[in-house]
């Protein structure tokens, strides 16, 4: 390798040159890309928009590329659709953003809405002409950042407690109803390898999101995470690991793992959403009920949170945005947004148009009557909730898996989030 | 394999360091004289030099740089980012879970070095004797290391679940616990099973190239040595040990940055948790850019990241360098 005959340096000479020449090239067409990207916005013409959400599983990911075709064939546009892994959302959206190459439609998680829209790379929709109007309060507050819309959510969702039927019957015992009931009941049903109950207390927003309904109902707030009243429901969470009416693996599943468990009847009752319905009625064998999440006492006002993503447009050049507006307008029309509803187990926006359709189907009663009282995550605190978000669920990790007092977990959580 | 190692690291050195001309002045084709060798140098060498300009210079500048500015999402979208000073690195140094987080990379690192060294020396003497289907079970050992991360990870994920992994259905039927261990979900011990899988995997890196120095001691050395009266262990300490020094130098320095930079065991098996208490400085930094988005501060623990990794690369070309001098000796 060293040590180089005369004939091989002129080769590798000239191999060297080319080399050089080829580099050279390279970069040259490199800068020209960049001038380009930098010049035009939209690129592309206006008849191709792109699109891009986080739904990894069925049935959303089959159903929302049907409803995009629909809408795209009706306005006349081709959408490129594209899926992106949960974790991976935010990051890909701001390095396309940085691009210059915001996609023109994103669906996006409702309590990530504040902080995209203080960026200004999103369309207010209220000044292009669509209508938030009979859509449930809190979707509304939820897609609006200093009084102005940027997102509209074509289905809600929140949760609720479901409850394995056999196994009740069998204990001889009905729904919980009280956070008394609640922990006696999942007591009562641990036996052999299934618990009482499943939760998700993993290390994301999913966590935090599975404990709000118990830290809002008990009358906390996100603005103090050290209440009595946060502490009251951390304690009652740690109570049921502590007394292994809760797997300690509660700190490693998703909504999706707290699911499959339910599923497989390691566990008799489970805090889960209305997105898992079409995958649960599948299952015949299993027989299963919904009721609101439990309240501490007879007279407390249930308080969940607001689940679901929004429909942003990103800015590009006016006909595109037009565009993408129009498709926008058919994804949230009526008919569509019901559809959407049905077919991914979501609860449609439009508040007239839910209730119909808890008459007409039970299963989704207690998910609607809990979205009619639900609060939108970034309610209290606009683009400073995922700090808090990620303080919480760090201390209810701490707690669960690491035997922290809960009040102790819940002053660090206050310090990390102040 | 010690050889190959060595050299190929040595080669580039050899290349930078030669006066111009000189190597080639034996060629017919060069005398043009010393203004067209400097020329023909700068050709060879100017590929090289634009492609870690590129792709390590100008990424590690832009690193340095974004540590000392407020990068938050609203920059990818203006491209404005105020310069902050120092206030990242001082935000960093105050997040609660910085100081758990340094704690536990050294524990990991430390931990995994120890048993993956240890281990795989004593699988590479192991092997050094011939025996039927040595060799076979030798190829099998590395398969830890042919596996995709995400694969082999995902596998241990669910032999470390709490209530139906079979770790610990297995460890409660020999009775060596009466509970579940909650490998995985608890701050206790989710660091030291993300250790254990971890040294599975490094393994088979230590047993080959330290079989690969095994192989690189003459025969004769052990021969004079029993003829001495010298037992297995006076062989292996007065013998294996310092002539393996050089190879050991390698193994340990590059299995410290391989270590430094695990990423996928910890992201499948724990994502860092529960409660940081799985937490790494690589881990770390991915959790303060993309999933907290305070690019900035992720950008600090990076740097801090990469010093480290070149003050113990730079222990790499020493030891190399010293293993040379040696074997040349």
């Amino acid at each position: 390798m060293t040590r180089i005959s005369g004939p091989s340096v002129r080769l590798a000479r000239r191999a060297a040159a080319v080399t050089v020449v080829t580099v050279t090239a390279l970069s040259a067409t490199a800068c020209g890309d960049s001038v380009g990207d930098t010049s035009g916005t939209g690129s592309g013409s206006a008849s191709t928009l792109t699109e891009i959400d986080y739904y990894e599983a069925a049935p959303q990911n089959t159903q929302l590329p049907k409803l995009l075709d629909e809408c795209g064939a009706q306005v006349g546009v081709k959408i490129e659709h594209q899926q992106v892994p949960r974790a991976q959302f935010m990051p890909k959206l701001l390095q396309q953003a940085s691009s210059r190459a915001m996609p023109d439609l994103a669906l996006i998680d409702n309590p990530d809405l504040p902080q995209l829209a203080a960026t200004g790379g999103l369309l207010p929709l209220s000044d292009a002409g669509l209508t938030t109007e009979g859509l449930y309060p809190s979707i509304v507050e939820a897609g609006q950042f200093q009084g102005k819309t940027y997102g509209i959510a074509p289905g809600v969702n929140g949760l609720a407690l479901y409850y394995n039927k056999d196994a009740f019957t069998e204990a001889g015992l009905t729904p919980p109803k009280t956070w008394d009931d609640l922990t006696k009941a999942a007591r009562a049903l641990t036996k052999g390898p299934r618990y009482g109950i499943a939760f998700s207390a993993v290390g994301t927003e999913e966590g935090s999101f599975q404990f709000e309904p118990f830290f809002w109902t008990a009358g906390a707030s996100l603005k103090q995470l050290d209440s009595p009243q946060a502490v009251q429901a951390l304690t009652l969470w740690k109570d049921l690991v502590d007394g292994k009416s809760a797997s300690k693996s509660v700190v490693t599943w998703t909504q999706a793992d707290v699911n499959d468990q339910f599923m497989a009847g390691n566990a008799a009752m489970m805090v889960n959403g209305p997105w898992q319905l079409p995958t649960l009625n599948e299952n015949k064998d299993l027989h299963f009920g919904i009721v609101p999440i439990p309240i501490p006492s007879p007279e407390a006002k249930p308080v969940t949170p607001l689940g679901g993503e929004v429909w942003t447009v990103g800015h590009s050049d006016p006909a595109r945005e037009k565009n993408a507006v129009a498709v926008l307008k058919c994804l949230l029309s009526q008919d569509k947004s019901l559809e959407w509803s049905t077919n991914a187990g979501y609860i449609p926006s439009n508040q007239a148009a839910a209730e119909q359709m808890s008459a007409s189907n039970p299963q989704l009663a207690a998910f609607v009557e809990e979205v009619a009282t639900a609060r939108a995550r970034t309610a209290e605190l606009g683009t400073a909730y995922p700090k808090a978000s990620e303080a919480l669920f760090n201390a209810i990790q701490a707690s669960l898996a690491g035997g922290t007092p809960p009040q102790e977990a819940l002053t660090a959580a206050q310090d990390a989030a102040a | 394999m010690m050889a190959d190692i060595t050299h190929s690291q040595a080669a580039p050195a050899d290349v930078r360091v030669r006066p111009i001309g000189k190597p080639m002045g034996r060629s017919a084709g060069v005398r043009g004289g010393r203004g067209g060798t400097g020329w023909a140098a700068f050709g060879f060498i100017a590929p090289a030099w634009l492609y870690v300009a590129a792709f390590y210079v100008y990424p590690l500048a832009g690193n340095v740089r974004m540590s000392f500015q407020d990068y938050t999402v609203t920059s990818f979208f203006t491209g404005r980012a105020p310069f902050v000073g120092w206030r990242n690195y001082e935000a960093v140094w105050r997040d609660p879970a910085f100081a758990k987080t340094v704690v536990n990379t050294v524990a990991f690192t430390v931990g995994s070095l120890l048993f993956q060294f240890g281990i795989g020396l004593a699988l590479a003497v192991f092997f050094q004797r011939r025996f039927p289907l040595g060799g076979v079970l030798r190829s099998l050992l590395l398969v830890p290391w042919l596996l995709p991360l995400v694969v082999s990870g995902t596998a241990w994920r669910w032999i470390m679940e709490t209530d139906s992994g079979v770790l610990n259905q297995a460890l409660m039927q020999v009775h060596l616990i009466d509970q579940p261990i909650p490998w995985l979900a608890s701050t206790s011990v989710s660091l030291l099973s993300v250790t254990l899988v971890n040294i599975w995997v490094g393994i088979p890196f230590n047993m080959v190239i330290l079989y690969g120095g095994l192989q690189g001691i003459p025969v004769h050395l052990y021969e004079a040595a029993a003829l001495d009266g010298a037992g297995a262990w006076q062989r292996f300490r007065h013998i294996t040990l310092p002539l393996l020094r050089p190879v050991t130098a390698v193994v340990l320095t590059l299995g410290l940055i391989y270590t430094l930079k695990v990423f996928d065991v910890i992201m499948v098996l724990t994502q860092g948790g529960p409660a940081n208490s799985s937490q790494t400085l690589t881990t770390f930094a991915y959790d303060l850019s993309f999933q907290r988005l305070t690019f900035g501060h992720g950008a600090v623990v990076g740097n801090l990241l990469i010093v480290v990794a070149v003050v113990f690369a730079f222990v790499y070309l020493r030891a190399t360098r010293d293993g040379e001098g040696r074997a040349a000796a």
